[in-house]
C-alpha cells in the first residue's frame, strides 16, 4: 500500500512537471522542472531495487546533462523568444488528436496483461545485486545493441563538431 | 552465459568494416588534408568491398537472434549500400562545383549506411531502434551541413525535432509490446502471441498502432508527412536523394519485418489501415506535386506518393507483396538518384536551378542531360519499358491479389494523375526555348551516378525476372 503511495506520488510529479517543463516560458525555470522530474524518476528506480540505475540518473542525467543545458542556456543568452510558424495552424487540433491519443492508452489500461517472466526473477537480482545483474546483462546478451549505443555516440560527437565548427572564409578557397 | 568471443562478431563483419571505413575518413580528414580528393573514391571503394561481402552472407542468426542475416536483410543492404555509393558519387561532383569542404560528409554517410545495414538485419526491436536512431543521427547532420544557407539550417531541426518526437513514440509502443510479450526479440513476440492468443488484446493493437505511427513518419507516409518537402527541400541536393531512397528503405525494411515476422495474425488490422494510409498518401503526394514549380519541391511530393505505392506491398502482408515492395524499392532507388543526379549536375555556383523554368529547352543545348531526364521521368510515372512500369505492375498486382480492390484503383488514378507533374518536365525541355545558358560538365562522380541509374533503369526495366526472382526467394529462403 505504501509503495503504491509512493509510486502514485511519483507519477503525478513526473507528470506535472513534464507538462510543465514543456509549457513554462523562461528556459531556466523548464530546466528546474525537468530536474525535479529526473529526482522522481530515480525515486521510481529506488522503488524497483534498481540502486545503481537511480544513482546513474542522478548522476548522469541531473549531475551532467542538466548542467549542460544550463550552460547553453548561459552561452546562448536568447533575448527574445524564437517564434517559428506552426506546422498545423490550429492548437485545437494538436491538443484533439493528444487528448484522443491519452484516452485510447487510458482505454486499455484496464486489459493490459503482463508477458512472460525474463530471465531475471526478482529475487535473483538481490541475490547477486542489481548491478552485477545490469553488468552480466549488458556485457553478454545485450553486447550488440551496447556497441551501437557506442556508435551512436560517436556520430553524436562528430555531428556535434561538423554543425558547430566555425566554417572557415570560403571564397578563397576554392575546391 | 554464453562467453563472447570473435566468433560471435563474424556475421557483423560487413557492418564493422563499414565502421571502420568511417573512422579512416575521420582520420584522414582530419590529418591529411591533401588526400581529400580520394576520400569520395575510397568511401565507395569501402561501400563496395561491404557490398560484395554483404552479397555473400550466408543466413545466420547471431546474438541471440537479435541479428539475423537472412535474404530479406541483405536485399535492403544491397539498397541502402547502393544509395550511399550513388550519394557519395554525387557529393563527389558536388565538391567540384561548389567547394564542399567537409569531409565529414563522407563520414556521415557511411555511419548512415552502418544504421541501414543493422536495420535490415535487426531481428530485435532494441536493435532495430538503435541502428534507426544511428543512421538517423547521422542524417540530420548531414541536412545540416550548409551551415550558411538558412533552409538547410531550418530544415535540419525541423527532421530532427520531429523525428525525436516519433522515435519517442516508438518507444512508447515498443515499450507497451515489451510489457504485454515480455520480449524484445521479433520472432519471439510473433511466438508468445499466438500462444497465448494476445492477438484479441486491444492494448497489442494500440501498440502496434504507435509503433507503425512512427515508422509512417520515417518513410514519410501520409498523414505523418508534414516534415518532407521541408526538409527535402532545405537539405544539400544530394542528402535529399540519399534520404529519399536509403534511409526510405530501411525504414520499410523494419515496417514489413515487424509487421510481418511480429505481427502476422494482426493483419486483417494493420492491412486495412494501411490500405487507408496508402491511399491518402498517394493522394497527398500526387495532388500536391500538381502546382510545385520547383523540380525539387516536386521531387518530394513525390517521394511521399511513391511510399504510398511501396505500401501497397506491404499491406498485402504476403510473401509476393513484400517482395514487390523489395523490387520496387530498388527500382525506385535507381530512378529517383537519376533524377536528383540530374539536379545536382545543372546546379552551378550561386545558383541551384531547381525551378521547372530552368529545364526550358534543355534538350536544344543539353540533348544527352534532356534524354536522361526524360528517361527517368518516364521511369518515375510508370510507362514501359522503364523499370518504374514493372516495379508497379508487380505492386498492384500484389495489392489485387490480397483483395485490396478500392486501394488498387485508387493507385492507377493517382498513377495516372502524377503522369502530369512529371511530363511537364519533358515538355518543358523538349517543347520549349532555352531562356538562360545553363554552363555545367560532367565530373567522373556525377557520371558514375547517371550510368549506373540509367542501367537500372533500363536493365531492370527490360529483364524483370531475374530481380523480382532475387526479391522472392529472399522471402522464400527466409
Amino acid at each position: 500500500m505504501l509503495m503504491l503511495l509512493f509510486f502514485c506520488y511519483c507519477a503525478v510529479v513526473i507528470i506535472g512537471t513534464g507538462l510543465l517543463a514543456v509549457t513554462l516560458r523562461n528556459p531556466v525555470h523548464s530546466v528546474l522542472m525537468v530536474l525535479i522530474l529526473f529526482f522522481h524518476m530515480a525515486m521510481l528506480y529506488l522503488s524497483l531495487g534498481a540502486e545503481f540505475l537511480a544513482a546513474v540518473q542522478v548522476i548522469v542525467y541531473a549531475g551532467a546533462i542538466l548542467v549542460l543545458y544550463l550552460f547553453v542556456l548561459f552561452l546562448v543568452s536568447l533575448k527574445e523568444e524564437l517564434r517559428m510558424p506552426r506546422f498545423v495552424s490550429s492548437a485545437w487540433l494538436g491538443r484533439l488528436i493528444a487528448g484522443g491519443l491519452a484516452a485510447c492508452l487510458l482505454y486499455i489500461l484496464p486489459v493490459f496483461s503482463t508477458g512472460a517472466r525474463g530471465n531475471w526473477p526478482a529475487e535473483r537480482v538481490r541475490e547477486i545485486t542489481p548491478t552485477r545483474a545490469l553488468a552480466t546483462e549488458m556485457y553478454s546478451a545485450s553486447v550488440l545493441p551496447f556497441e551501437i549505443a557506442g556508435l551512436i555516440l560517436l556520430v553524436a560527437v562528430i555531428g556535434g563538431l561538423l554543425l558547430a565548427r566555425r566554417e572557415k572564409d570560403s571564397s578563397n578557397t576554392n575546391g | 552465459m554464453n562467453a563472447i568471443t570473435w566468433a560471435t562478431f563474424e556475421p557483423l563483419l560487413p557492418e564493422m568494416l563499414l565502421v571502420c571505413t568511417g573512422l579512416v575518413l575521420i582520420g584522414l580528414d582530419l590529418f591529411a588534408e591533401k588526400t581529400r580528393e580520394v576520400l569520395p573514391w575510397l568511401t565507395v571503394l569501402g561501400c563496395v568491398t561491404v557490398l560484395g561481402m554483404v552479397l555473400g552472407e550466408r543466413n545466420v542468426s547471431a546474438f541471440g537472434g537479435m541479428f539475423l542475416t537472412d535474404s530479406y536483410g541483405v536485399f535492403f543492404k544491397v539498397i541502402s549500400l547502393l544509395s550511399v555509393i550513388m550519394a557519395t558519387l554525387m557529393g563527389e561532383h558536388y565538391r567540384r562545383v561548389h567547394g564542399l569542404r567537409h569531409g565529414e560528409y563522407y563520414a556521415l554517410m557511411v555511419f548512415a549506411a552502418t544504421g541501414m545495414l543493422i536495420m535490415a538485419s535487426a531481428g530485435d526491436l532494441m536493435v532495430l531502434y538503435l541502428g534507426l536512431e544511428l543512421m538517423a543521427l547521422s542524417v540530420y547532420c548531414l541536412v545540416g551541413m550548409n551551415k550558411r544557407e538558412a533552409v538547410s539550417a531550418e530544415a535540419a531541426i525541423k527532421y530532427f525535432l520531429m523525428g525525436v518526437f516519433a522515435s519517442a513514440i516508438m518507444l512508447f509502443g515498443m515499450s507497451l509490446v515489451y510489457g504485454l510479450t515480455g520480449s524484445t526479440s521479433i520472432a519471439e513476440i510473433a511466438r508468445f502471441t499466438a500462444r497465448t492468443g494476445l492477438a484479441e488484446n486491444p492494448a497489442l493493437l494500440a501498440a502496434l498502432g504507435l509503433m507503425i505511427a512512427a515508422f509512417c513518419f520515417k518513410v514519410a507516409v501520409a498523414p505523418f508527412h508534414f516534415w518532407t518537402p521541408d526538409v527535402y527541400e532545405g537539405a544539400p541536393t544530394m542528402v535529399t536523394a540519399f534520404m529519399s531512397v536509403g534511409p526510405k528503405a530501411a525504414g520499410f525494411a523494419v515496417f514489413g519485418r515487424v509487421l510481418v515476422s511480429g505481427f502476422p495474425e494482426l493483419q486483417p488490422h494493420w492491412g486495412s489501415l494501411l490500405a487507408i494510409l496508402a491511399l491518402l498518401t498517394m493522394a497527398v503526394g500526387n495532388i500536391t506535386a500538381l502546382v510545385q514549380t520547383s523540380i525539387k519541391r516536386m521531387l518530394a511530393y513525390s517521394a511521399i506518393a511513391h511510399a504510398g505505392y511501396s505500401l501497397l506491398g506491404v499491406l498485402a502482408g504476403t510473401a509476393d507483396g513484400l517482395s514487390a515492395t523489395m523490387s520496387y524499392l530498388l527500382i525506385y532507388g535507381f530512378m529517383n538518384m537519376g533524377a536528383f543526379a540530374i539536379l545536382v549536375l545543372l546546379s552551378s555556383r550561386g545558383a541551384h536551378h531547381e525551378s521547372l523554368d530552368d529545364y526550358r529547352g534543355l534538350a536544344k543545348n543539353h540533348p544527352l542531360a534532356a534524354v536522361l531526364m526524360l528517361i527517368f521521368m518516364f521511369s518515375l510515372t510508370g510507362i514501359p519499358p522503364t523499370a518504374g512500369f514493372i516495379g508497379k505492375f508487380y505492386l498492384l498486382r500484389a495489392a489485387l491479389g490480397a483483395g485490396y480492390t478500392g486501394t488498387v484503383i485508387g493507385a492507377v488514378i493517382f498513377s495516372a494523375i502524377s503522369a502530369y507533374f512529371y511530363l511537364r518536365v519533358v515538355r518543358n525541355m523538349y517543347m520549349s526555348e532555352p531562356e538562360g545558358e545553363l554552363d555545367f560538365s560532367y565530373s567522373p562522380g556525377i557520371s558514375a551516378v547517371l550510368g549506373l541509374a540509367l542501367l537500372g533503369v533500363v536493365g531492370l526495366g527490360l529483364l524483370p525476372g531475374t530481380i523480382i526472382g532475387r526479391a522472392a526467394s529472399a522471402l522464400l529462403g527466409q
